[in-house]
């Protein structure tokens, strides 16, 4: 068994390099005083980072990313909220089919979503713009913010609802002081998943934007010049940190919402034996 | 706010009228009717699934009923919702809301009132001072202990001046002593205030203890509406004394001779005269169950007179409970045996299995129920 | 009858279906629309810019019998077949050391295999285009290292290319849902094959491989489904020979103006690798029944 063990061993610490070797690329190459990424390797340099703050274009699509990500995630937010309350409160003719259509996209290849919508759009007439990617990346986003919210108001307690309204607030007012504080957790979370999804996608976006690009569009551009190509390093660096700073807060407030939700649990646990 | 019906109404502060209540093919409730009177502390009475907990939530507002109407303080409530009811609840669960603390909570249901800060903080110290958590104002939820929040929750729900206050089992939650000791709390609180209670519980002892009355329930329908004395010594159907406390059955034989003399057969006991209060329930000549409670029977000791009604029989076992001791015993003549409870007076021994015993007791304990498979 | 008309408005099902209403709106016009439209598409025809609406299996014939369209859509089954393939065959062994042999360090090792993915997707793709390149990283190395002489040729722009990069892209999708249905099953069912006699192969292919064959299902859709529709790996590396149907779709409906033709492509690559899928998942219904449980 032993052996075993140790092939096993060996198997998971080379299938972990494989995983981590065009990764690790990122960093090697990006302080790489080279404009060709291959071996051997020349002198450390920051010349890439400066670089890319000269980029104008880039920081317009930075931009257009963020304010697009900060649209979805708050756009596929609400609609979460709105679907998952619904889902997890009452029942409704017909509420098993809607939720599996809401959750639909998840199992749609990207590029058939972005081809259909672009589709519908020049029937429209409309033009393509920031607004027509928000929408389809909204679309994408919202099924992942079903998924997390719905655990947040299933494990709600429902007396305390009823507690509110007994005290005379009105199910608008019990919404905003007591239901909303009690899933922030999972509201967060749900934002901060919609935002990391929609700042990094490309195929959508791709398809649907105008003359506006977001950044992945944007770095899609560039990898037709091979001289742009360690200054895209040096971005892909940079994104790699971001995704896993939120990465990293995704995490804290999930435990937040599970720690939350244990403590009611443990309060009304631990009544049954003390005083 | 519809118009108040009569000014009848006035005394009884909450009336059910044949309420009846599905949930889908499930019947909770079967046509309850009750009037419950200004001030009382009245509770519903019965075991898990009997439809109590149903009842008060159709009181509060949380669901409507499916047939039939309640009215609060005279007015009808159909169709009226629960954050528009006269009626604050103590939940079973307290429902504290984690994220506030203690004077937020007991605060919360004043917000739309739109007091002011300094009027709200004096109404919240008021409260916090009658249920004895002065000073707990800023302690967090999660901080609190069972009794605590218990004191939290009534704090919320009697800061909005009910006419009708509603309690889910609050007490079931708490272990012996504290439940104990807030029973008694509770009654003075009541008092104090003056505000109508409904209680609601499966535990009989605490009914008795804490109620101006009572209504025992079981499967959807209210049995019997009484004083705990009523209750318990006069219980209108065997299943009612038998969930009340213990009682020992015998069949008998009902004879009706007029309206003056109504003798019963009590088999081995004997024929004895009955008064009509003995019979909660009228009933004809015929099969019966007479009912008599432990502690009506009594053992007699050595040197003790022969009284009226005696029979002897043999301690089967004996429980021991401080106060009392509950005594099996076989007596002859009867098939099942029957409970005595003694108390433990100085002086007093116990007696021992296996020991003869003679078994007394009065005519007047006795209480004629309707025959029943139960 | 305005009682029962009330009654209902503050009933649950009605608020339910008012809340639920914006978002099934939103998927009802974004997505359930687009789709009918798609498949619409398919049946009419376009002439350069201008689209005829008239019913026509001119679209769905030419996508079904064009020796082009049918070898890039063999060629696209193909290597989601190979992705696939490969993918759970290197994710299971990993899966199976961090359950059995993960330890206290489970949640590290987990953690650690995610990281990576949290790159952009793009930016990964375009970095196995740099190390597979003539002069990329991992030709320089070798030749650095004097392992070779010359370059090698056969792992860029090419269907190989395809395969290597999405066996990586996917690993996690993989590990993940084995190692779940790998930690689900019972380890006192291994130590009693032990007792018996089991020797370690044995006892894993008679109980481990079946009871975590859930996982590996599993992952196999979640794996095969989507790389039908890739665009970006085919696209960057995949040169000539490894180009995939989506890459044929994106042209017909830009450069080709050929958007009927496109939808066919589309609906019909979905509709087989939908097939498929079913197919798949009944066939392994069988397996596990046939081996019992």
């Amino acid at each position: 068994m032993n052996s075993n063990k140790k092939t096993l061993k060996v198997f998971a610490y080379s299938y972990l390099i494989f995983l981590y070797a065009p990764v690790l690329l990122l960093p090697i190459f990006a302080f790489n005083d080279s404009t060709i990424i291959s071996f051997p390797l020349n002198s450390f340099t920051f010349k890439w980072f400066a670089g890319l703050t000269q980029e104008t274009y880039l920081q317009e699509s930075l931009k257009n990313s963020l304010f697009v990500a900060i649209s979805t995630s708050i756009l596929s937010t609400c609609l979460g909220i709105l679907a998952s309350r619904a889902s997890a409160r009452y029942e409704f003719f017909g509420k098993k089919s809607i939720l599996s259509f809401l959750i639909l996209p998840l199992f749609l290849p990207e590029i058939i979503i972005g081809v259909a919508l672009l589709v519908v759009l020049m029937q429209l007439g409309l033009s393509l713009s920031l607004w027509t990617v928000i929408l389809g990346h909204t679309l994408v986003c919202t099924p992942f913010s079903i998924a997390i919210l719905n655990s947040a108001f299933a494990n709600m307690d429902m007396s305390l609802e009823e507690a509110s309204l007994d005290l005379g607030e009105t199910r608008f007012g019990t919404f905003k002081r007591v239901i909303l504080p009690m899933v922030s957790p999972g509201l967060i979370a749900s934002f901060l998943i919609c935002f990391t999804i929609s700042l990094d996608e490309f195929i959508i976006a791709f398809f649907l934007t105008g003359t506006e690009t977001t950044l992945p569009v944007y770095i899609w551009g560039q990898l037709r010049f091979p001289a742009k190509l360690p200054g895209v390093m040096a971005l892909g660096f940079l994104m790699l940190l971001l995704s896993l700073i939120l990465l990293l807060l995704v995490e804290f407030f999930r435990r937040r919402m599970n720690r939350a939700t244990d403590d009611q649990a443990n309060v009304q646990f631990g009544n049954l034996f003390k005083t | 706010m519809t118009e108040k019906l009569n000014t009848d109404s006035k005394k009884n502060i909450v009336e059910l009228n044949g309420v009846v209540k599905h949930f889908g093919e499930i019947v909770a409730l079967d046509g309850v009717s009750a009037q419950i009177r200004e001030g009382e502390f009245f509770s519903l009475l019965g075991p898990s699934g009997c439809g109590k907990t149903t009842l008060l939530r159709l009181i509060a507002g949380f669901e409507q009923p499916t047939k039939g109407n309640i009215i609060i303080d005279g007015f009808q409530m159909r169709g009226v919702e629960a954050n528009e009811r006269p009626t604050n609840m103590v939940f079973q669960s307290y429902a504290i809301f984690p994220h506030l603390n203690v004077e937020e909570n007991v605060g919360y249901g004043l917000k739309r009132l739109n007091l002011g800060k300094d009027e709200t903080a004096r109404r919240v110290n008021e409260m916090l001072n009658l249920v004895d958590l002065d000073n707990y104002n800023k302690r967090p939820a999660h901080a609190l202990s069972g009794g605590q929040r218990q004191r939290v929750a009534l704090a919320r729900s009697l800061i909005m001046k009910p006419k009708v206050l509603l309690l889910d089992e609050p007490l079931s939650s708490l272990d012996k002593n504290l439940r104990e000791q807030m029973q008694v709390e509770l009654r003075h609180l009541q008092r104090n205030v003056g505000i109508t209670f409904i209680f609601v519980t499966h535990d009989q002892e605490e009914a008795l203890t804490m109620s101006d009355r009572t209504a025992v329930m079981f499967e959807g329908q209210i049995v019997q509406i009484a004083t705990p004395q009523e209750i318990y010594s006069r219980p209108k159907s065997k299943r009612v004394a038998s969930f009340i406390g213990v009682m020992n059955f015998i069949e008998g034989q009902l004879l009706k001779d007029g309206d003056q003399n109504t003798t019963v057969d009590a088999g081995i006991l004997g024929n004895v005269k009955v008064n009509p209060d003995q019979m909660p329930i009228p009933l004809n000549s015929g099969p019966v169950t007479i009912g008599i409670r432990p502690e009506m029977l009594t053992l007699l000791f050595e040197g003790q007179d022969r009284i009226e009604f005696e029979i002897s029989g043999v301690i089967l076992e004996s429980a021991y409970f401080g106060d009392m001791t509950y005594y099996t015993v076989q007596v002859t003549g009867l098939e099942s045996p029957l409970t005595i409870s003694m108390r433990n007076t100085a002086g007093r021994r116990v007696l021992e299995d296996g020991e003869s015993a003679r078994v007394g007791w009065g005519a007047e304990s006795l209480v004629i129920l309707k025959k029943s498979e139960l | 009858m305005m009682d029962r008309l009330k009654n209902w408005f503050s009933s649950d099902s009605s608020r339910g279906l008012t809340l639920i209403g914006l978002p099934f709106g939103f998927s009802l016009l974004l997505l359930a629309a687009p789709m009918l439209l798609i498949f619409f598409l398919g049946f009419w025809t376009q002439d350069y810019l201008v689209l005829y609406r008239s019913f026509s299996l001119d679209n769905y014939i030419e996508a079904w019998t064009e020796p082009m369209y049918r070898d890039l859509m063999l060629r696209s089954l193909g290597i989601s077949a190979a992705v696939t393939l490969a993918t759970v065959m290197l994710a299971y062994p990993m899966a199976y050391f961090i359950s059995f042999h993960g330890g206290n360090r489970k949640a590290l090792w987990l953690f650690l295999v995610t990281i990576p993915f949290w790159t952009s997707y793009l930016l990964r793709v375009f970095l196995w285009k740099v190390i597979l390149g003539y002069n990329g990283v991992l030709n320089s190395a070798l030749d650095w290292l004097g392992v070779i002489e010359e370059p090698l040729t056969f792992i860029l722009y090419n269907a190989n290319a395809v395969i290597i990069t999405l066996t990586h892209a996917w690993a996690p999708f993989a590990i993940l849902p084995i190692y779940v249905a790998l930690e689900k099953i019972d380890r006192s069912y291994l130590e009693a094959a032990t007792d018996l006699g089991d020797g370690p192969l044995k006892s894993f292919l008679r109980i481990t491989l079946p009871l975590s064959m859930t996982g590996v299902v599993g992952a196999a859709l979640i794996i095969f489904i989507p790389t039908i529709g890739d665009y970006v790996t085919p696209k960057l590396v995949g040169g000539k020979d490894g180009l995939m149907i989506a890459n044929m779709i994106q042209v017909q409906f830009m450069k080709a103006n050929n958007a009927p033709l496109g939808a066919s492509l589309a609906v019909s690559a979905m509709g087989i690798v939908t097939m498929i899928s079913l197919v798949f998942l009944a066939l392994n219904r069988r397996w596990l029944r046939k081996r019992g449980s």
